[in-house]
């Protein structure tokens, strides 16, 4: 089975093991080269959904509820409707189905029928000839709420179950529960040397992506919906769309434009896809919805604010000996991806360090609050951050430095960790060696003087899990390949490139495969009509999984193109080569045609040229109810060393660098392998220092606007250093794993780290605002006799 | 993206002609500098005028000079950026150019003028919002509604005055030229406050601010400006602290002034400064005895509110440490006081 087939990670053509000279060098991988869509997006002209214009088209606006938690008594709507302009208007009632990406909790509705659940839940959209006029209408539809008693402490959605935020719920304002026991933490707990226990908050933020959701629907006179989105999961959006609009998937069509970031908050299907569908069926124009600034934060789908409560035995010399964890994670108003969550709060704790005994206990309740989902690095950079504190903790503890602490603890490669997840390669040692180094950590750390530090975390996350989201046996990345005479190939990928370079990443594949150059190769993706079916752009499994089914591809195209011009030339077909743009004889240097002569010769043997090609993961995960999810065929691993200064007088931190070192397998592409290290660090700090989602005291977002959400301008990021670690994985395109999730997650406890370097306070509980600091400083100045310290 | 309410806009070419185009025009109009202030309240419906009256072609408006013997003029359409820029500007009033330099950021500076800066609006967490938001809220006493949420149950506005050159201004003793219906006005900056939120300047809806003038300063002053913000760019005043010091031939201080903004509705002058620091001089302890004094004073006058977003009592620690933080730093000229 050729999705199976492990590729190897060496060049094409010379499959040897790493390093020896017999291997061709890499011609296109490794190298930095251009995004595909660099150029485009630089001068500006890339075409973002919005961007796209069709005859006759209509502007449609949605009705959101001022209410947290409400029921609906009556909507009027005759008014909207009667306002000139306005071509129709629909309310829940006209999209009564339910959706949600995950199959087993579909709790979401496109409007909301009877009830609302949060200030911001979609209640009724208009389509009218222009914004204005959908607005005006807005203003005309009447809605009577019955008002709710809101939920907006998880403590208390945890307590009761009554009034109940999803009426047919069976577990109360329960989520979704999961508990797994692996080894005897009790008895591992009893005998060891030291016992670490705390709590820890993570508040909660949100993806800030630069461009706005937006979606443009087309209904055509022989019945085929076209949905033009700026989602990262085209092929979900396509089955929901079906579910929800009761159309045969086949007649529906759902094609992602360029993308102005993503980072987990378009991987959900939204209120938004299904009202312009609606709507544009309903008046036979096309339909366009572009969000507010304010509406993406009601969309939201950000991190979950957890409540962590964590236990670690370990032995004095620092080997643990068992971790226990107890979560409570605030879910907002629905379920999104939280039954994911609730696991991945759990299963990716268990590396890059050896866990003998390890127990977890993890809740999700609903609050009447925007809904939480997936944001780089889903459901596992909140437990990474309360567990690399508790880390540091023991350090301090049984004074041993922190990073040779985490050396000690190292799970080794080629392993199982205890919850059955397997490692493959983990260069997690590597990453250790670098950030100890270019941060200069044993000559600096505890020796800045007092209020300057240097603290350590490290991580591990996936590249794609084999949990497919909805149960098959079919592939989860698929890839057409087209060679035409003139020598260009086009590649048919369903791939979801958010601005990750996936485009770019099949590109580089194929034409390091063929020998061709990578401006001869275009790429269409995501458009379900043209394109074989991806899952998405989600859990880091793009360049992994699609990388695979390129290489699976192109090496079926080359072989039959290999075996064509051997034909032609009646030579062995291993004398054949394709590099550089030609091909030629290895033995007969004189015989060397271009690839679009090659491609002519293949046609004319073998008919119209293409291949496909397809990855599907191996059986993985433990053996138990949950054992596949978190379940990832390879693992990456990363470690920070982060430098962080604290005013003790204004309790501000300033973070001056972050070292970021991270085993991406193999970079592909350095300059892009860099830029998501960077962007990952960048974001981490971001949510450890400013960023903050959440509601007042009304349930209302706090300052659902760019201004009040305050993510860090450019003289507010520190200086970042991407150090990248290779330890080429037997199961990733020529060795490759994930880089865009993984390098985000040490960022925050390493922060925290740095911060108890400084000035010697441990901050639990995110984020370090700088009066939680001045707390914390007072505090610390309570406990110990006052020390003399000059103040600034 | 959010979208304006309709409007006109009307473009006059001399100063005369703008006034009476907003005395016939009446309540249905309003001014437009740079916008940056205007236009996002636009969006969020909390002023929705017929027409704007743009200031963009008013040559008496432009420009930065002399007004007389011994005065500088900042045409009030000088943009932030031109101002924190200016050489006189930093010789005369440096606190000025520092505060104008901190503005938001650069795209804004650009945009942005003093005399906006000026007559900026007040803002509040409960009122710089969309309509919907602010609907959802059930208004508040500033705009289309009747209670205020800083205080539970509050009945007086208390929104920030949140302009950086204010503060800075009032150190300097500026004066402000209005022209209006009748005329023109000057008035000193010290005397445009009201403490009233919801309208906390006195100026008229016709009135049009035409320059801001400036007392050239001797070789003894110094001045700086310290401002409190989450983010090194973008953010409004947390906090804002101007400082002016006169030195006399000793470098003692015959002089002095303290005001900070981003507390309550106007601006606030920090009693006694003069009396605490004068004949003292700079670079001794006494210096920063002295200095402790002002900023416990200031301690003491200063009530920031939940009004403006952040931790109101993090902003009240943080007025003692910036007051002393910007002394030291206009006794030595290290200003601007600005994290990041
Ligand atoms: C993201 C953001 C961040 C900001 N940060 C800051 C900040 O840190 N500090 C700060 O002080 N401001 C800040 N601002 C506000 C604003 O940019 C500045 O205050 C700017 O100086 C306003 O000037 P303007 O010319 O754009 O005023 P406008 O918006 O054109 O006008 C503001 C008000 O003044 C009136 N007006 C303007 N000029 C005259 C005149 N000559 N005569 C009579 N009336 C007049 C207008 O009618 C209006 O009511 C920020 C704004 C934004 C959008
Ligand atoms: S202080 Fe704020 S909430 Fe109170 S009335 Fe003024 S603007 Fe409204």
């Amino acid at each position: 089975m050729a999705a199976r087939d492990l590729h190897g990670i060496g060049a094409p053509w010379g499959d040897r093991s790493p390093g020896d000279p017999e291997n061709r060098a890499f011609e296109v991988i490794g190298k930095p080269h251009r995004k595909v869509d660099g150029l485009a997006k630089a001068t500006g002209r890339a075409q973002y959904t919005d961007d796209l214009v069709l005859p006759g088209m209509l502007h449609a606006k949605t009705l959101r509820s001022p209410h947290a938690h409400a029921r609906i008594v009556a909507i009027d709507t005759t008014r909207a409707q009667a306002l000139p302009g306005v071509h129709a208007v629909i309310t829940g009632r006209d999209l009564p189905i339910q959706y949600g990406v995950i199959p087993w909790t579909q709790d979401e509705n496109a409007l909301a029928v009877d009830k609302v659940r949060f200030v911001g839940d979609a209640v009724a959209a208009v389509a009218a000839v222009d914004e204005d006029t959908a607005n005006a209408a807005l203003k005309l539809i009447r809605v009577e709420y019955e008002p709710l008693h809101a939920f907006l402490d998880p403590e208390e959605s945890l307590a009761r179950s009554e009034p109940r935020i999803h009426d047919d719920s069976k577990t109360g304002n329960v989520s979704k529960h999961v508990r797994l026991d692996f080894g005897d933490v009790e008895t591992a707990l009893a005998s060891a040397d030291v016992v670490l226990e705390g709590d820890y908050v993570f508040h909660g933020t949100t993806h800030a992506a630069i461009e706005p959701h937006c979606a443009l629907a087309q209904w055509s006179a022989e019945g085929l919906l076209t949905v033009w989105s700026s989602t990262q999961i085209t092929h979900y959006v396509q089955r929901a769309l079906a579910k929800v609009l009761e159309l045969p998937i086949h007649k529906i069509r759902v094609i992602q434009p360029a993308l102005g970031g993503a980072f987990g908050g378009k991987s959900d299907p939204f209120s938004l896809e299904f009202c312009v569908a609606k709507l544009a069926m309903l008046t036979g124009r096309p339909v366009k919805m572009l969000y507010t600034r304010e509406e993406v934060f009601y969309c939201h789908r950000g991190r979950h604010p957890m409540q962590l409560h964590y236990r670690t035995g370990a032995s004095k010399d620092g080997k643990i000996a068992a971790v226990d964890a107890k979560i409570l994670i605030d879910g907002g108003a629905y379920s999104s991806f939280g039954l994911v969550t609730t696991y991945y709060a759990g299963q990716l704790l268990t590396g890059p360090y050896h866990f003998p005994n390890y127990r977890f206990d993890s809740t999700r309740v609903f609050t009447n609050k925007p809904p939480c989902g997936p944001k780089r690095g889903h459901g596992s950079v909140q437990p990474r951050f309360a567990f690399e504190v508790q880390l540091d903790e023991l350090a301090e503890r049984i004074a041993l430095d922190p990073i040779e602490l985490r050396r000690r603890n190292f799970q080794g490669d080629f392993t199982r960790t205890v919850n059955g997840q397997r490692i493959t390669s983990n260069g997690f040692l590597a990453c250790l060696d670098e950030v100890e180094r270019a941060s200069g950590w044993r000559a600096r750390r505890g020796k800045l003087g007092f209020g300057r530090g240097l603290g350590v975390a490290g991580s591990m996350s996936i590249s794609g899990t084999n949990y497919p989201v909805y149960p098959n046996k079919m592939p989860q990345a698929g890839i057409q390949l087209a060679a035409e005479r003139s020598g260009r190939v086009t590649v048919f990928t369903g791939g979801n490139d958010i601005g990750q370079g996936s485009n770019s990443v099949v590109a580089y594949v194929v034409a390091e495969e063929l020998g061709m150059d990578v401006a001869d190769v275009r790429v269409v993706a995501a458009d379900t009509d043209l394109v074989p079916v991806d899952l998405g752009a989600y859990s880091s499994r793009v360049t992994f999984m699609v990388g695979n089914a390129t290489i699976d591809a192109a090496r079926k195209l080359r072989a039959s193109i290999v075996l064509a011009i051997a034909k032609e030339w009646q030579v062995d077909a291993a004398r054949v080569r394709m590099a550089n743009g030609r091909v030629f004889d290895t033995e007969s240097t004189e015989r060397s045609i271009t690839t679009a002569e090659a491609f002519q010769i293949a046609e004319a043997h073998c008919d119209t040229l293409g291949s496909t090609g397809s990855y599907n993961t191996p059986t993985l995960g433990g053996d138990y109810r949950g054992g596949t999810i978190g379940a990832s065929p390879a693992y990456s691993f990363t470690a920070h060393v982060v430098e962080a200064s604290v005013d003790v007088e204004t309790g501000r931190i300033t973070c001056h660098a972050v070292w970021i070192a991270h085993d991406c397998g193999r970079a592909l592409n350095p300059m892009l392998v860099a830029g998501q290290m960077e962007g990952s660090a960048y974001m981490g700090i971001a949510e450890a220092l400013l960023e903050e989602h959440g509601v007042n005291r009304f349930g209302l977002h706090a300052g659902p606007s760019l201004l009040d959400y305050r993510i860090p301008t450019s003289v507010d990021t520190p200086e970042l250093a991407a150090l990248i670690v290779e330890s080429l994985d037997p199961e990733g395109p020529y060795g490759a794993k994930e880089a865009g999730e993984g390098p985000l997650h040490p960022s925050l406890p390493a922060l925290s780290n740095a911060i108890f370097d400084a000035v010697g306070v441990r901050l639990r509980e995110l984020p370090f605002t700088p009066a939680k600091v001045l707390r914390a400083l007072a505090e610390k100045d309570a406990r110990s006799a006052p020390v003399a310290r000059g103040r600034a | 993206m959010l979208r304006l309410p309709n409007f006109e806009v009307r473009t006059p070419e001399r100063l005369d002609e703008a006034v009476a185009l907003l005395a016939e025009l009446g309540e249905g109009a309003r001014v437009i500098a740079g916008g940056t202030d205007l236009v996002p309240n636009m969006k969020h419906e909390l002023f929705t005028p017929r027409v704007l009256v743009s200031l963009a072609r008013l040559p008496e408006l432009r420009g930065i000079g002399d007004a007389g013997p011994g005065w500088l003029r900042i045409g009030a359409m000088t943009s932030l950026a031109d101002v924190a820029a200016d050489a006189r500007v930093e010789q005369h009033a440096p606190a000025l150019a520092q505060a104008a330099g901190l503005v938001a950021g650069p795209q804004l500076r650009t945009m942005g003028t003093l005399g906006g800066n000026v007559l900026l609006d007040t803002r509040c967490q409960w009122y710089n919002q969309t309509y919907f938001w602010r609907e959802a809220l059930g208004f508040c006493l500033k705009k289309d509604g009747t209670l205020c949420h800083v205080v539970e149950g509050g009945s007086k506005c208390v929104a920030a005055a949140s302009n950086d050159t204010a503060p800075a201004l009032m150190t300097v003793r500026a004066e402000l030229v209005f022209a209006g219906p009748d005329g023109r006005r000057v008035t000193p900056i010290d005397d445009l406050w009201i403490a009233d939120g919801i309208a906390n300047k006195k100026c008229g809806r016709d009135e049009i601010l035409v320059e801001v003038r400036l007392p050239h300063s001797g070789s003894g002053h110094r001045g700086a400006y310290g401002k409190l913000r989450d983010r090194g760019s973008i953010d409004f005043p947390l906090l804002g602290v101007a400082v002016k010091l006169e030195l006399n031939t000793e470098d003692a201080v015959a002089d002095a002034d303290v005001v900070l903004t981003a507390l309550q509705a106007r601006p606030v002058r920090i009693k006694r400064a003069s009396e605490l620091l004068r004949g003292v001089r700079i670079g001794t302890e006494a210096f920063l005895a002295a200095a402790r004094g002002v900023a416990e004073q200031a301690h003491k006058q200063a009530h920031p509110m939940p009004n403006i977003p952040g931790d109101a009592d993090w902003r009240r620690a943080m007025v003692p440490v910036y007051v002393r933080r910007t002394l030291e730093a206009a006794a030595t000229r290290a200003g601007p006081v600005h994290a990041v």
